[in-house]
């Protein structure tokens, strides 16, 4: 059974259809990558999954859960998170608040344990800290040490994304979606990040879903490759399928010819 | 030299429409019965004194910066200063010569079948009593005296200018609470023939305000010398003694705050009251506002529930069947009104911000033309609202009267503050915050936004229920008119002048919005006046708020290149003293 | 129990569908259920509710001259003017004073007409003065500040005009003088019809006419437009940004005196400082009704308002057996307006561009 699986799946903004009966899984431990020409709703794919716009029509399965109708914080919940294409993290928190933050639906503390300062939730609240600097050293020295109490506005970009991600894997999902993980790196980092996606399904399990321009990264990283193209999945396979496939071709010369 | 001139008249200008402004919407007469030093100054005149004199000083304050560059000799900072000082003189004119006009325009034509505060009594205060041509060159005069006092200021080196201006401040500060001071010389046993010698009810006496000024000073100059120091010697200090000394202050500080009712007296103490039901509003609306980001302007609502139901729970008048003591219905009364909490939040969740501000707004109006309806009166008294309000009582002990009530709402508002402080750190804290910077992305991180702003619309409201119950008990009555859209107003005003987010900032802002317009009651009428200058003023130039947590000022101040500005400013403003550096 | 609590709150957003559901239908029970009594029990005639929606229409056509004012801000700011009761407020208060010397002096028995231009004049001048000075010292320094920012500060300039007013003119009320003139009723097909009301109607319409073609045919009303749909390319294309804003202040701030005078004619009494708020709240309620932003939609808003609230109370809570019914007769504006915001945010018309999520 797949970890994540949609059928049918329908977006439409007014007349726009942004994606067009979709139908794709995702296997428990697989690197994908989700790629295809600006506008074909790559995003508004993480969206719908993420709960933050509904369907209009289509189911989406995960890990056994129909999500129709799901609040994004249930969702969050099941096991599955996410970074955004615009970096947005909690800028007037500190790293490692950030971070905390994410594990919200994996703790329980209440209004009166807090209030109460019991034990368990001075237990948690270590634990979600102990955990949480955990994370952030994945990521090695960048956002550790005299870090964890920045302000989140004060990383610069590329360990704002970094950042982003850890507060992704705080969240203790079992898929990671994530939005152009490298848009704005330089080569050296986005060199970088790479390996650390594989690292993160190596080492932490994480199965990744990931949207992505750079094709390096989509060829070094990536187990199979999955292309929309007006919301329409136009062709999948490994890179080297898809690199020859004529429909993606087309469909990323004809926006080339078109922009130009 | 020609942009400083035109820089002086524009500041002078500005003054003069403030000075004008005041005087016309009747805020110099009403403050003229009350004197900061009785025969010498009243308020009324004392706010216009002070509005030239900080023209002056502005004036100065711009003008200065960068005219002498550190280094140059004394000849050229003497004439640096005369250029600021004669700037500063003619900011003052330019101010006065306003006044001087209302003057002159009241004796031809008669202002005050419209404009009712341009009275004869504010045209002869203005006039000093003198005829209208003799009036108003008098009153240019000092106009241009005080402005170029307010740049003399300046030009003086900080060492001497701070104590000067912390004098006084402080003048100004005790001369608007003589009247406490007189109280409470009173209470703590000084006899009034000597007491009356330093303070009178209406104002301090002159020996009084030097001896006030000269404290200031004292204490500013000691300040500075001995502070540090102090400060090195307690860090220097074994940890033993350090703990000492740390534990001397809290005992200190908390035995001050138990004795305060009976240190400032009766009538005072039912101020303290007051402020103290406004300080434990703002950390409710402070979980609401600051916490959660959800602007609640109808907060007034849950303080009618709170004392409508203690009012019908207690009391012993015909219209509630039920009469139960104040402890028993305590936990009713909160209950109710954090189901009406929920009840106000739920139709509002999925609203945007400035929605969920008016429509809060119209729930608060809401609830007072349903305790003012026939509709409810059978229930809620109608606009005869509910009488016979009995007191609290503790085992045997009544707790009557201000004196004994402040330990009420102490205790009430230490347990506010308490739960403020413990639910910032913890996951609960943390949810709100994330959801006020990004509701989308909180609840992709698995915040239940929904749930959380439920949260806070029910605590907020139970703690307002606790600042209603008192209020209920204080008057032993309550009538609908007490809840009208004002309360929301104050307890916003009161967060936003100290710092949204910021607890100490409720604090003060409650003494200095709540406590000091109900001290000096003339004042009340000008309140509401003043809280909306509050709102502007704070949101144009400090949006943090004057004890400003320090998140918060992140947050709203995004272009950090103005305070960048400001700090700018305020260093090279010193340039013109070389003797500083 | 704690957390299960929890999670059914939020297990799904279904739930608070269903409860939305069930306030829509138990909204239309209650005003079903009450006009159906109150019509069954033939209390009132057909005329008394022509009359009352032509009371409605009068009363209604004041909020849209007001609400015009929030929707033309909007559309241009996105923001908020909250004090633009106090705006409308400033215009009636002072021509009152005016309209109390012409009759004093007689100048006013003589010529009713004159008199009417001239407080017109004089109300539109304060009003306009007022929005505008809002707008150059309150609210431009904000501009580009979150949103809440500017309305917090809309909202300490309503308290902060309302006492100022109030220090200015007193605290007291004042009544406009009587056109008798307008004070009679015609005779039409057997019912009769208050002159006034028609005249506020009319005199209403005729201000909405002359902004629309202000709007729609002008160069500032063209730049007006564009500088709504984005204010920095209408910049770009070399309109006076600042100009256009100002210049939409002032007509909100005509309007709203106009709806000043007006209202003095129509309603005499109770001319005091506190006299904007309400109106203020409603004709908020009238523009978010009609569309926030959009200007027909204020229009209607306004007008469908008007007579909801005089109809509403009448027909809807005395058949539920509510003793008194008028006195909550404000509540049921803030109701609606609730009930808009829940059911239908983007008004009756449409909002001008829907909230831009981030
Ligand atoms: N909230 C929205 N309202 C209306 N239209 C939208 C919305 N979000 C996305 N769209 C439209 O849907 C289409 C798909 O957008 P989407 O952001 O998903 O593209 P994308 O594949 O992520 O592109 P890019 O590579 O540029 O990020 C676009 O035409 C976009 O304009
Ligand atoms: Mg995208």
């Amino acid at each position: 059974m797949p970890l994540l699986e949609t059928t049918q799946l329908t977006k439409d903004f007014g007349g726009l259809r942004a994606i067009n009966s979709l139908g794709l899984h995702i296997d428990q431990g697989e690197i994908v990558s989700l790629i295809g020409p600006n506008g074909a709703g790559k995003t508004t794919f993480f969206n719908l999954i993420t709960g933050l716009y509904p369907q209009n029509t289509g189911d989406i399965i995960f890990d056994g859960h129909n999500l129709k109708g799901m609040p994004p914080s249930s969702i969050t919940k099941l096991g599955i998170a996410r970074t955004f294409q615009t970096v947005r993290l909690f800028n007037n928190m500190t790293v490692l608040e950030n971070v905390m933050v994410a594990q919200h639906s994996r703790t329980k503390s209440g209004v009166f344990g807090a209030i109460l300062q019991t034990a368990s939730f001075r237990e948690e609240e270590e634990m979600i800290r102990e955990k949480a600097k955990e994370v952030l050293s994945f990521f090695g020295s960048k956002l550790t040490g005299y870090r964890f109490d920045q302000p989140a506005s004060m990383l610069s970009y590329a360990n704002r994304r970094r950042l982003e991600i850890a507060r992704a894997m705080a969240t203790e999902a079992k898929l990671l979606l994530l939005d152009e993980p490298t848009a704005g790196m330089n080569p050296r980092e986005t060199q970088d990040l790479a390996e650390l996606i594989g690292k993160m399904r190596d080492e932490k399990g994480f199965t990744i879903l990931f949207i992505e321009h750079d094709m390096r990264v989509v060829k070094g990283v990536s187990e199979r490759v999955i292309v929309l193209d007006y919301g329409q999945l136009i062709a999948e396979g490994n890179y080297e399928h898809i690199s020859q496939n004529d429909r993606v071709l087309e469909a990323y010369l004809g926006k080339k010819a078109e922009n130009a | 030299m020609f942009n400083n001139v035109r820089l002086a008249l524009k500041l002078g200008f500005y003054g003069g429409i403030i000075a004008l402004f005041i005087s016309v919407i009747g805020m110099v007469e009403t403050f003229d019965q009350r004197n900061i030093i009785n025969g010498v100054v009243s308020i009324g005149l004392g706010v216009l004194l002070i509005n030239v004199l900080v023209i002056g000083y502005q004036t100065a304050a711009r003008i200065g910066k960068g005219l002498v560059q550190p280094g140059e000799n004394g000849k050229q900072t003497a004439r640096a200063r005369a250029i600021v000082i004669g700037n500063g003189s003619l900011a003052g004119a330019v101010v006065s010569s306003w006044l001087a006009l209302l003057v002159l325009v009241e004796s031809q034509i008669n202002l005050r079948s419209v404009l009712i505060n341009v009275s004869p009594e504010l045209i002869s205060l203005l006039t000093f009593g003198l005829e209208t041509g003799a009036g108003a060159l008098l009153l240019l005069f000092l106009g241009t005296l005080f402005g170029g006092l307010g740049a003399f200021t300046f030009s003086l080196p900080s060492r001497v200018r701070r104590p000067l201006v912390a004098g006084l401040m402080w003048l100004a500060f005790w001369g608007l609470l003589s009247g406490v001071i007189r109280t409470t010389l009173s209470e703590i046993g000084i006899p009034s023939v000597v007491a009356k010698l330093f303070v009178k009810i209406e104002g301090l006496t002159p020996l009084g305000a030097v001896i006030i000024f000269l404290l200031a000073i004292a204490i500013n100059l000691g300040n500075q010398r001995w502070r540090e120091p102090l400060i090195e010697r307690i860090t220097l200090l074994p940890p033993t003694r350090q703990r000492y000394f740390r534990f001397g202050t809290w005992a200190l500080g908390i035995i001050l705050l138990l004795a305060l009712p009976w240190i400032v007296g009766r009538v005072t103490s039912d101020t303290l009251v007051l402020v103290g039901i406004y300080i434990l509003m703002g950390f409710g609306l402070n979980i609401v506002v600051g916490k959660a980001g959800l602007l609640d302007l109808g907060y007034v609502a849950f303080f009618a529930v709170g004392a409508y139901s203690t009012a019908i729970l207690t009391s012993a008048d015909e219209i509630s069947a039920i009469q139960i003591s104040f402890w028993a219905a305590l936990p009713i009364i909160v209950i109710i009104t954090g189901i009406a909490g929920l009840l106000v939040g739920a139709p509002v969740l999925r609203m945007r911000g400035d929605y969920l501000a008016i429509v809060t707004l119209g729930f608060g109006e809401i609830a007072r033309f349903i305790a003012l309806s026939d509709w409810f009166k059978p229930w809620l008294g109608g606009a005869q609202g509910v009488i016979n309000i009995p007191s609290v009582a503790l085992g045997n002990f009544l707790i009557v009267g201000p004196q004994k009530l402040y330990y009420l709402i102490l205790a009430f508002a230490l347990f506010a503050l308490f739960i403020s402080r413990r639910l910032d750190k913890s996951r609960v804290g943390r949810a709100w915050e994330a959801m006020r910077e990004d509701e989308d992305v909180a609840e992709t991180m698995g915040v239940n936004t929904i749930y959380y702003k439920l949260l806070a619309f029910a605590m907020g409201a139970m703690i307002a229920s606790l600042g209603g119950a008192v209020f209920a008990v204080k008057l032993s009555a309550i009538f609908p008119h007490s809840f009208n859209v004002e309360v929301s107003i104050t307890a916003l005003s009161l967060l936003i002048i100290g710092g949204i987010g910021s607890l100490p900032g409720v604090v003060v802002g409650a003494f200095a919005l709540v406590g000091i317009p109900e001290l000096l009651r003339e004042f009340s009428e000008y309140r509401l006046l003043l809280y909306g200058a509050v709102l502007i003023i704070m949101m144009i130039v400090r949006p943090e708020g004057l004890v400003p947590s320090t998140r918060r000022a992140r947050e709203l101040h995004e272009d950090e290149a103005a305070q960048d500005d400001w700090l700018k400013s305020e260093t090279e403003r010193n340039i013109i003293t070389p003797a500083e550096l | 129990m704690k957390n299960t609590l929890r999670q059914r709150i939020g297990e799904q957003f279904s739930l608070i569908t269903l409860l939305l559901w069930a306030l829509r239908v138990g909204v239309f029970i209650v005003v079903l259920w009450g006009s159906i009594n109150t019509l069954a029990s033939g209390r009132y005639e057909a005329s008394t509710w022509i009359n009352l929606v032509i009371a409605g229409l009068a009363q209604g056509s004041i909020y849209a001259l007001i609400a015009l004012g929030y929707s033309l801000v909007y559309g241009i700011l996105r923001f908020i003017n909250f004090a633009h009761g106090e705006v409308f407020m400033a215009g009636a208060f002072t021509s009152v004073f005016v309209a109390e010397a012409l009759e004093r002096s007689g100048f006013f028995p003589k010529y009713p007409i004159l008199t009417f231009a001239i407080l017109l004049i004089v109300s539109m001048t304060s009003s306009t003065v007022v929005a505008v000075l809002l707008e150059r010292i309150a609210y431009r320094p904000l501009r580009n500040a979150p949103r809440l920012v500017p309305l917090i500060t809309a909202i300490g300039a309503s308290f902060f005009l309302q006492y100022t007013f109030r220090g200015l003119y007193g605290s007291g009320f004042h009544t406009y003088p009587e056109f008798g003139q307008l004070w009679g009723v015609w005779n039409i097909a057997g019912m009769d019809i208050q002159i006034v009301q028609v005249f506020v109607f009319l005199a209403s319409l005729l201000m909405m006419a002359g902004l629309y073609l202000i709007v729609e045919r002008t160069k500032t009303g063209k730049a007006m437009r564009a500088v709504s749909e984005d204010k920095e390319i209408a910049a770009l294309m070399g309109i006076d940004v600042n100009r256009v804003i100002v210049i939409t202040f002032v007509i909100g701030g005509m309007l709203a005196g106009s709806a000043g005078v007006i209202r003095g004619m129509y309603q005499p009494q109770g001319i005091w400082f506190f006299m904007g708020f309400h109106p203020g709240l409603k004709a908020f309620t009238a523009a978010v009704l009609g569309g926030i932003g959009n200007i027909p939609g204020a229009m209607l808003g306004g007008l469908f308002l008007g007579v909801f609230e005089t109809v509403g109370p009448t027909l809807i809570l005395q058949g539920l057996g509510i003793p008194a019914a008028n006195q909550l007769k404000d509540a049921i504006a803030i109701i609606m307006l609730v009930l808009v915001l829940i059911f239908r945010p983007q008004g009756i018309l449409g909002e001008k561009l829907a909230e831009e999520k981030a």
